[in-house]
């Protein structure tokens, strides 16, 4: 059974749909990669997914199970986490309580997890104490992600995690993605570094003016001639 | 010596009164605008509405205080800080949340807020009329105790005076803002709240109770409102217009401080308190001692203040204007309203 299936889902803002009629499905274990030119709708499907946005057609299952439209905390609860494209930390709110933010549904003891955290992203452990806004752009992605997988999530939704980080960053960020999926954890996440991202991706899904306009694994797109000419440069 | 003793009564004492009063409004304004991004004009109707439930509660159980051997006001406090939050939270469920709910900008809850405002004041005058009331004067009430204490020092012969009512007021000022620190830092309620404020997108995708945390800010609002008016009332009189004059003040100490900052409504509470009492404070006093050393031909005036008692409502105006046009953000960089 595949953990997340969003079939022709129709989606958009203030009435006006952006999403028409995009599928994306990837089983547990897998990285899905939504790659797209800018304004293809690509951080609209995973808001659609997500609850954020009134999905008007289409459904989404998460495990098989009905989640269409439902309100965000719900999704939290049943294990999807979402880590947005911008504004995705606490500012003000230290390395360690932006963690315990993402904690806020469980009522058990978290504290190893948090620890888990910090041996994913060693450079948050030194830092645990300072407010997140002071961070680097790389290791505010880090807290970012580090707060969405607090609840052991089933399926992580990434909105371009490597946007303007410096190569080191961005493969580190890389690098982590692959160890959580190894974890269990699925992975869905939209990437402008599109090469590097099919490289890791199980699927792969070329967005196009809200609809799907490729869908294959990683490895056949970054393959398929067409798909390289106008969404990889060449 | 007498001279600096009538300084420090009419500056230190009453500045920090004064400034205790609008650091508890402020705290509320600035968590509302933090959590709900909107300035809640009613707020100093919150502390009227408050002060007159503690006095109901006074003239319903005037001995409860004799008990215990404090003022019976200061007792029945925690109930009417109990019934203003409840009053909130209703205040905001019936007008505020439907509006929100709607996606309105925030000006429009704002002039909502100015016409609760407006209700309210009109309910407690239909209730309460316009007469001031004492705290102290309720039948069976004992009366205010005012310590007057002597400075071991011979030229010291005015004495420092201080009120019961005062004493509370600042014991209880500490205990609230210790409290109020351990909440935002150490509690899961309190970080979720300092969350909200910084994100609150991130804070719905995080699964963070958001009815919950504004429920809270409510809560917190109007047992603070409550508190700060029951107090004020006690130490001065209870006017049923006593929100008129401590809107501007708790607003101007809400901004001096930065919008949104706890710790800075609290600064900004006793900037503005000070401020008011510096500028009307009568300054040829301190001068009088010299009066031998100063040359015969030049004459000290017999009244020397930036602002004469009848206009202080200025000076919060005149800060307030200043910290817009120079530093908007506050002295601990609040948001921009
Ligand atoms: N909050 C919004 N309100 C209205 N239109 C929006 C909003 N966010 C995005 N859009 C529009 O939706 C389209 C897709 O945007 P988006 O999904 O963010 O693209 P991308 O693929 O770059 O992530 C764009 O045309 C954008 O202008
Ligand atoms: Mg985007």
């Amino acid at each position: 059974m595949a953990l997340l299936e969003a079939k022709g889902l129709y989606a958009g803002y203030g009435g006006m749909n952006i999403l028409n009629g995009v599928d994306a499905v990837i089983d547990a274990d897998e990285i899905g990669v939504i790659i797209g030119a800018n304004g293809a709708g690509k951080s609209t499907l995973l808001k659609a997914i997500f609850g954020l946005l009134h999905v008007s057609q289409g459904t989404v299952k998460l495990a098989g199970k009905d989640i269409t439209n439902m309100a965000p905390d719900k999704l939290v609860r049943a294990g999807m986490a979402f880590v947005p494209q911008e504004q995705n930390i606490f500012p003000s709110l230290s390395v360690e309580e932006n963690l315990e933010m993402g904690a806020f549904v469980r009522r058990d003891d978290f504290s190893h997890l948090i620890e888990q955290i910090y041996g994913y992203f060693p450079d948050l452990a030194e830092k645990r104490n300072q407010p997140a806004g002071e961070l680097s752009g790389g290791q505010r992605q880090m807290v970012a992600m580090g707060r969405a997988l607090m609840i052991e999530p089933s399926l992580l939704l990434l909105d371009e995690p490597t946007a303007g980080l410096s190569p080191r960053y961005m493969n580190e960020i890389f690098e982590r993605i692959i160890a959580i999926n190894k974890t269990g954890v699925g992975v869905l996440m939209v990437e402008q570094n599109a090469k590097q991202a099919l490289a890791i991706a199980h699927k792969g899904f070329v967005l196009a003016n809200g609809r799907n306009r490729f869908t294959n694994t990683g490895e056949a797109l970054l393959n398929d001639p067409e798909v390289a000419k106008s969404f990889l440069g060449g | 010596m007498n001279e600096l003793i009538f300084f420090f009564n009419k500056v230190i004492v009453a500045g920090s009164v004064i400034g205790s009063i609008y650091a508890m409004g402020a705290i509320g304004v600035t968590l509302v605008f933090a959590i709900l991004r909107f300035a809640h004009f009613a707020h100093a109707d919150l502390m009227t509405l408050g002060a007159f439930f503690s006095y109901i509660l006074v003239v319903a159980f005037p001995e409860l205080g004799g008990f215990v051997g404090l003022p019976t006001g200061f007792v029945v406090l925690p109930v009417a800080m109990v019934l203003t939050a409840i009053f909130a939270i209703g205040l905001d469920k019936t007008f505020y949340k439907p509006l929100r709910d709607k996606n309105v900008k925030p000006v429009v809850i704002v002039i909502a807020s100015v016409g609760v405002t407006l209700m309210i004041q009109g309910v407690i005058r239909l209730f309460a009329g316009t007469t001031s009331r004492n705290f102290f004067s309720v039948d069976g009430v004992a009366g205010k105790d005012i310590f007057r204490i002597k400075l071991p020092f011979e030229a010291a012969s005015r004495k420092i005076f201080i009120t019961e009512p005062q004493i509370l007021l600042f014991i209880f000022l500490i205990l609230a803002v210790g409290l109020l620190h351990y909440f935002l830092t150490r509690t899961r309620l309190g970080k979720a709240m300092r969350a909200m404020s910084d994100n609150p997108d991130l804070a719905r995708v995080s699964g963070i109770n958001t009815n919950v945390v504004v429920w809270t800010t409510w809560i917190i609002a109007g047992g603070l409102a409550a508190a700060a008016g029951t107090l004020l009332s006690m130490d001065v009189i209870l006017k049923p217009d006593l929100s008129f004059n401590i809107l501007l003040p708790i607003f101007a100490a809400a901004i001096v401080g930065g919008v949104g900052q706890p710790y800075g409504a609290i600064a900004g509470g006793f900037v503005v308190g000070f401020a008011e009492t510096l500028s009307v404070f009568n300054w040829a006093i301190l001068l009088r001692p010299f009066r031998d050393s100063i040359p015969e031909w030049i004459e000290l005036p017999s009244k020397i203040a930036f602002v004469p008692t009848e206009y202080k409502i200025i000076v919060p105006f005149v800060l307030l204007i200043a910290i817009l046009v120079w530093k908007p953000t506050g002295i601990f960089k609040g948001k921009v309203l």
